[in-house]
């Protein structure tokens, strides 16, 4: 038994360390810096005064300007609004093809399927890119609508996969007993198919609203200032102010609406999965 | 004959959409012509019979939805030929900015940075997420499953800032104390990389370890094998194809990362997504275009090493 412990830690123990010191540690680190105060030069103020008056220790003003001021909470508002949205245009677009791709013959599904995941196999910032060039002689860009149109291009993989991994389980004998039963085909799709791909629906949303909410690049690069979220002012407080106490506020309670989205859709995808 | 004729008729309508962006005047015509075809093209379809294509609008659709992953990419590679500074109008033919790419400094510069990073990360990547996975699947453990795939399913920004806190605020001073000079470099860049990496080995080196027979392990054991022994000559020659596709896929993540090397990778260290990122903020010439053909040619190459290796692997990726 001892040499199991043993071996259980020569095997997990050097991964799990390394993660504890480079992700778990600075995950905390980043928590106590919400509460310090900025430095004089950007960064952090230090924890122990060195001059007396000097500002040190811990205070709550990050979130006390959070909270005093509606602008922040308005660009939260905003960031679930666009994520929402590239969340529904990505449903309704990946939907037709998860299905078609589910509905043929199984030699060709692979191939269907690898015809999806290639462009995103493409560097990011060129597939943001493209759609400068696209979008730019038709004057679309840096605005909201080209902002739309950049997430859903760079996320819609991650809806049609899930929902195609679902789509492909469900049994035909339910469609051909609906059918015999005498209900159309619109009939069908809504009282059988969408119903059962639920949980399909339902990971897809949280592998696609997820990322939305902390990106950056494409409101920066496609969208105006107006179009700017949560990933933004992130970025802005890091990088450009230098306001890291505020930057690690702002760090956290992203993280508290990814929990709260990641935990909200798993538990709507168990029950859709009882349900049927 | 009416819905598949209608098929036809939807795809001209995208290759002349794809035309009026290459197009110099009467872009707005080609483009309008071209929703007039698709819409054509759906009329088209519902008259049809229901007998002939019973999944018609399921291919009109998901034929739009193609046309849609496809024909950015493809109008970023065509441009990269282009004969102009300008990215709105087919000019004429040439290769002069690739020529002008290769005989960048910086740009290639940039380039080693990039394969150097990809190599060392993920390199310690897949010798710590094949740990991780073989110690998942042997322990079931409580804790390190949560370690490995947070970072994979966080969004990245959060990633990128703790870590930026945590080198210049933790690790630099301490460091420093012991009289070890510490910078934002390509160490630092290494190592967020291998963070987010060791989840998407581990991952698919459990996935090989599920679907493999544990008989063959226990015979191994009962033949007299060490621990040591039954990993080198059992499993690890089983779990082979798992750990290469899972070192392709770090190479991958970590060639294209740019988030997390944005914030890791302080002043003086450039990779080629950093690069880009200046490129198009600054001054968008067909430069980029040639650079993103370029990286376009690579993933896809090592997405195809990768599929031959291990088949499932790119839903592992999305799942």
């Amino acid at each position: 038994m001892r040499s199991q412990r043993t071996l259980q830690w020569l095997v997990g123990g050097p991964p799990f360390l390394f993660l504890v010191v480079f992700f778990l540690l600075p995950a905390l680190i980043m928590l106590v810096a919400s509460f310090r105060y900025p430095g004089d030069f950007g960064g952090l103020a230090p924890l122990v005064a060195s001059q007396p008056g000097e500002e040190a220790g811990l205070t709550a003003e990050s979130y006390a300007v959070f909270l005093s001021d509606w602008v922040y909470a308005e660009i939260f508002a905003k960031s679930f609004g666009v994520a929402a949205l590239t969340t529904f245009v990505c449903l309704v677009m990946a939907y037709p093809v998860a299905l078609l791709i589910a509905r043929s013959p199984k030699r060709n599904r692979d191939l269907m399927v690898l015809l999806v995941v290639l462009p995103f196999a493409s560097n990011f910032l060129v597939r943001v890119y493209a759609w400068m060039i696209i979008l730019g002689p038709f004057e679309l860009l840096f605005s909201r609508f080209a902002v739309i149109v950049g997430m859903v291009y760079v996320h819609l993989p991650f809806m049609i996969l899930p929902l195609y991994t679902n789509l492909e389980k469900h049994d035909p004998a339910l469609l051909d007993a609906a059918q015999d039963l005498g209900a159309n085909a619109w009939r069908r799709f809504w009282r059988v198919t969408f119903p059962l791909s639920l949980p399909g629906v339902f990971s897809g949303a949280a592998l696609v609203f997820i990322p939305v909410l902390g990106m950056f690049a494409i409101p920066e690069i496609l969208g105006g200032k107006d179009d700017w979220i949560v990933g933004n002012m992130i970025k802005e407080s890091f990088l450009g102010t230098r306001d890291w106490p505020f930057g690690s506020m702002l760090s956290l309670m992203l993280t508290l609406a990814v929990l709260a989205v990641a935990g909200g859709t798993s538990w709507l995808a168990a029950r859709g999965m009882k349900g049927t | 004959m009416t819905r598949r004729l209608a098929l036809g008729v939807e795809a001209l309508g995208i290759a002349v959409l794809f035309a009026s962006f290459l197009a110099s005047g009467g872009k707005y015509v080609l483009a309008g012509a071209a929703f007039a075809l698709v819409g054509a093209a759906g009329l088209l379809g519902a008259l049809g019979g229901r007998r002939e294509l019973p999944n018609f609008w399921l291919w009109y659709a998901s034929l739009l939805v193609y046309a849609f992953l496809y024909i950015p990419l493809l109008i970023v590679v065509i441009f990269s030929f282009n004969d102009s500074k300008l990215n709105a109008e087919w000019v004429g033919f040439t290769t002069s900015w690739y020529g002008k790419l290769f005989a960048d400094e910086a740009m290639l510069q940039a380039a080693v940075n990039s394969i150097l990073i990809a190599c060392v990360a993920a390199a310690i990547a897949t010798v710590l997420g094949t740990m991780a996975g073989i110690a998942m699947h042997r322990f079931r453990p409580r804790i390190l499953p949560l370690l490995v795939f947070t970072p994979v399913a966080m969004p990245e920004i959060l990633l990128g800032v703790s870590l930026l806190i945590f080198f210049l605020n933790a690790a630099q001073p301490v460091l420093g104390r012991l009289g070890i000079e510490f910078t934002l470099g390509l160490g630092t860049v290494v190592i967020a990389h291998v963070t987010f990496c060791i989840g998407f080995v581990a991952i698919i080196v459990r996935a090989r370890l599920a679907g493999m027979d544990e008989s063959v392990f226990e015979a191994a054991r009962d033949l007299g094998a060490s621990p040591w022994q039954t990993f080198r000559l059992v499993t690890l020659p089983l779990i082979m194809p798992g750990v290469l596709a899972g070192a392709l896929m770090a190479f991958t993540l970590s060639i294209d990362d740019f988030v997390i090397t944005f914030f890791t990778s302080g002043v003086g260290t450039r990779t080629l997504p950093l690069e880009i990122y200046t490129m198009i903020k600054v001054a968008v010439t067909p430069e980029v275009n040639a650079i993103s053909a370029l990286l376009m040619a690579l993933t896809l190459a090592l997405i195809v090493l990768a599929s031959r290796l291990a088949p499932d692997l790119m839903r592992a990726k999305a799942e």
